[in-house]
C-alpha cells in the first residue's frame, strides 16, 4: 500500500479516537472527573451490534445507540451522583475498577474469543483502488465525525443549553448560583457520552468487527491518553488530540516493520511521552496557560 | 410582618476552621442591609450559606420557609441571586451569553420587575462591549456585568460580596449608584464591604461581623457612634 493509503487509514483510525475523546471530554469537561469505564459503553454498544445480527441495519444502529446512551446514565446515577464532589482521583479509581468488572462480565457472558460483528461490511469495498486503497468506511467515518462534531459545536455554541454546558464546565459553582439545573447538564453530557460511544461502537465494528471484553479498556486508554495530549479541559483540543493518537500509532503501524508492531503500543506511547514533556498542558493548549491537574 | 430573610444561629466549618459561629440576622422585603467587619470574619462564608453553596448548620429562611437542603441553583429559581467575590464572570465566554446565564433564573408566570431593557438603562455601557470576552474587561466593567447578570433573573434578594473590591474610586462609585437605583425598585440587598463606612451610608441597617459571630447591630441612630462600630469591628 502505497503512503496516501496508509494516510487514508490513519485519519479513519483518528477520527475513531477522535470520537473516544469527546465521549470522555464531554463528561470531564463538566464534571472535571475521568469515566474510564466509559470503553465499557463502547464494548456494551458493539456486543448489542452482534447480540441484533438478525435485525435490520437500521434498528441495529438504534439499539446500539439506546443501549450506549441507557448505560452510560446508569454509570452516571451509581457512581458519578454519589461522588459528586469527591476529587478526581477517586471516580477515575472507581471507575478503572469498573470497567474491570465489565470486562470480565463481557468475558463470561459473551466469551473470551469475541464476537463477529458482521455490520455494513459492503462499506469496506474500495472506492478509489490501487494504491491508494480508499474504503467507503473511511468517507463515511470522516462524514458522520464531522457532522456529529459540526451538531456538537451548534449545540454547545448556539443553544442555550449549550450556554449552560459550557458555563458549567468553566465554573461549576458559578453555574449553579447564577441558577444552571447542573442535574440536567450532567445528564445530558452523560447522554452525548453515550450516543458518541455508540458512534465508535459501529464505526470501529464496521473495520474491526471482532468484539473482544478488552475492545473498550483499550479504545479507551489510548483514547484518554490522547484527550490529555490534546488538552483534556477543551472538548476541541481533546478531540483533536484522540484524533492525533489515532493518526499516529496508525501511521506508526504502517510504518515500522512487521516483527516490530508488537512494540507499537510502546512506541505509541513514547511519542505521547515526548510531546507531552515538551507540552504539558497539551499539544493544543497555547504555551502559558495553567497545566490541568489531575 | 414576615422578614424577606431571616438567619438562625447559622454556622459554617471547613473542616476544622469555623468561618461562621454564630450569625443571627434578618432583611425585610426591600431594605438594604450590610453585613461589615475585617477580613476572615465570615461575611462571605455566610453569604454562601444563604445561597446553599456552601454546607452550613442553623437555619436559613427565605420568606418564612426553611431553605434547608436547597442546591444554589434552586435558590436562584426562588429569587435570591448573587454577585460573587471577585465577580465569577464566565471568561472564556461574551458578555452577552454571560447576560443570558443571568436570565435563567427567571420565575415564570410574573412580569419581571427588571428585565433586559431595565439592565441596559442601568448600565448602557455594557451595550458597548456584549460581543467581547468577559475576561477581557477591566474590572470595573467587570463587576458591572457581575450586578447585571445578578439582576436578570429578576430577584427579591441580592447578595452582594465586596462589589468594590480592587476597583478605581470612579468604578466603585459607579458600583454604588447602581445600587441606589436597584434598591428603589424594592430589591433587598445584602451587602458585604469591608469599606465599612461606605457600606453603613448606604445601608438602613447594617451588622458588624468579627470572627464569625454579629458583635453588634448598626441602625440610623447608633451609626452616628463610629467608636462603638471601631470597636465591633476590631472585635473588642
Amino acid at each position: 500500500m502505497s503512503w496516501i493509503g496508509h494516510l487514508v487509514n490513519a485519519v479513519s483510525l483518528g477520527v475513531v479516537y477522535g470520537l473516544v475523546a469527546v465521549s470522555v471530554g464531554l463528561v470531564f469537561g463538566v464534571l472535571r472527573q475521568v469515566n474510564l469505564a466509559q470503553g465499557e459503553v463502547i464494548a456494551l454498544g458493539a456486543y448489542s451490534l452482534w447480540m441484533t445480527r438478525d435485525l435490520p441495519v437500521v434498528v441495529r444502529i438504534l439499539v446500539c445507540i439506546g443501549v450506549c446512551v441507557a448505560m452510560s446514565l446508569v454509570i452516571q446515577v451509581i457512581i458519578f451522583r454519589p461522588l459528586r464532589g469527591a476529587s478526581a482521583l477517586t471516580t477515575l479509581i472507581v471507575t478503572f475498577g469498573l470497567s474491570y468488572a465489565l470486562e470480565g462480565v463481557w468475558t463470561i457472558v459473551f466469551g473470551t474469543n469475541g464476537q463477529p460483528v458482521s455490520m455494513l461490511s459492503s462499506l469496506n469495498q474500495v472506492v478509489v483502488g490501487g494504491n491508494v486503497g480508499l474504503r467507503w468506511i473511511t468517507l463515511v467515518e470522516m462524514g458522520v465525525g464531522g457532522i456529529f462534531f459540526a451538531l456538537l459545536v451548534l449545540v454547545l455554541y448556539g443553544s442555550k443549553i449549550g450556554v449552560m454546558m459550557r458555563a458549567t464546565a468553566e465554573d461549576f459553582r458559578t453555574a449553579r448560583i447564577v441558577g444552571v439545573r447542573i442535574d440536567r447538564v450532567v445528564t445530558l453530557a452523560f447522554v452525548f457520552g453515550g450516543v458518541s460511544a455508540a458512534m465508535v461502537a459501529i464505526l470501529f465494528t464496521v473495520q474491526t468487527p471482532l468484539v473482544t471484553p478488552t475492545l473498550g479498556f483499550n479504545l479507551i486508554t489510548l483514547g484518554l491518553v490522547g484527550t490529555v495530549l490534546g488538552g483534556i479541559d477543551r472538548l476541541g483540543r481533546a478531540t483533536a488530540g484522540g484524533f492525533v493518537v489515532g493518526f499516529v500509532n496508525s501511521m506508526l503501524g504502517a510504518i515500522i516493520p512487521q516483527e516490530l508492531l508488537v512494540f507499537l503500543p510502546m512506541l505509541t506511547f513514547m511519542f505521547v511521552i515526548v510531546m507531552l514533556v515538551v507540552r504539558p498542558a497539551g499539544l493544543f493548549t497555547p504555551k502559558g496557560s495553567n497545566v490541568e491537574r489531575v | 410582618m414576615i422578614p424577606l430573610l431571616r438567619l438562625d444561629n447559622l454556622q459554617v466549618t471547613y473542616g476544622r476552621v469555623v468561618a461562621v459561629k454564630n450569625v443571627t440576622l434578618e432583611v425585610n422585603e426591600g431594605e438594604a442591609v450590610c453585613l461589615v467587619g475585617p477580613n476572615g470574619a465570615g461575611k462571605s462564608s455566610t453569604l454562601l450559606a444563604v445561597m446553599g453553596a456552601v454546607r452550613s448548620r442553623g437555619d436559613v429562611f427565605l420568606r418564612g420557609t426553611s431553605t434547608r437542603g436547597l442546591q444554589p441553583e434552586a435558590l436562584a429559581h426562588l429569587g435570591v441571586a448573587m454577585v460573587p467575590e471577585g465577580r465569577h464572570l464566565f471568561d472564556t465566554m461574551s458578555v452577552k451569553d454571560n447576560l443570558v446565564l443571568g436570565t435563567l433564573a427567571r420565575r415564570r408566570g410574573r412580569t419581571p420587575r427588571i428585565d433586559e431593557r431595565w439592565v441596559a438603562e442601568l448600565f448602557p455601557i455594557i451595550g458597548e462591549f456584549a460581543s467581547r470576552r468577559a475576561g477581557l474587561l477591566s474590572g470595573g466593567q467587570q463587576q458591572l456585568v457581575a450586578i447585571a447578570r445578578a439582576l436578570l433573573s429578576d430577584p427579591d434578594l441580592l447578595l452582594l460580596d465586596e462589589p468594590s473590591l480592587g476597583l478605581a474610586p470612579v468604578a466603585v462609585d459607579a458600583v454604588f449608584e447602581a445600587l441606589e437605583r436597584i434598591r428603589a425598585v424594592g430589591v433587598a440587598i445584602l451587602l458585604v464591604e469591608q469599606r465599612a463606612q461606605r457600606a453603613t451610608d448606604f445601608c438602613e441597617r447594617g451588622y458588624v461581623l468579627s470572627d464569625g459571630e454579629i458583635r453588634l447591630e448598626v441602625t440610623e441612630g447608633t451609626s452616628e457612634d463610629p467608636e462603638s462600630l471601631m470597636a465591633a469591628y476590631f472585635g473588642r
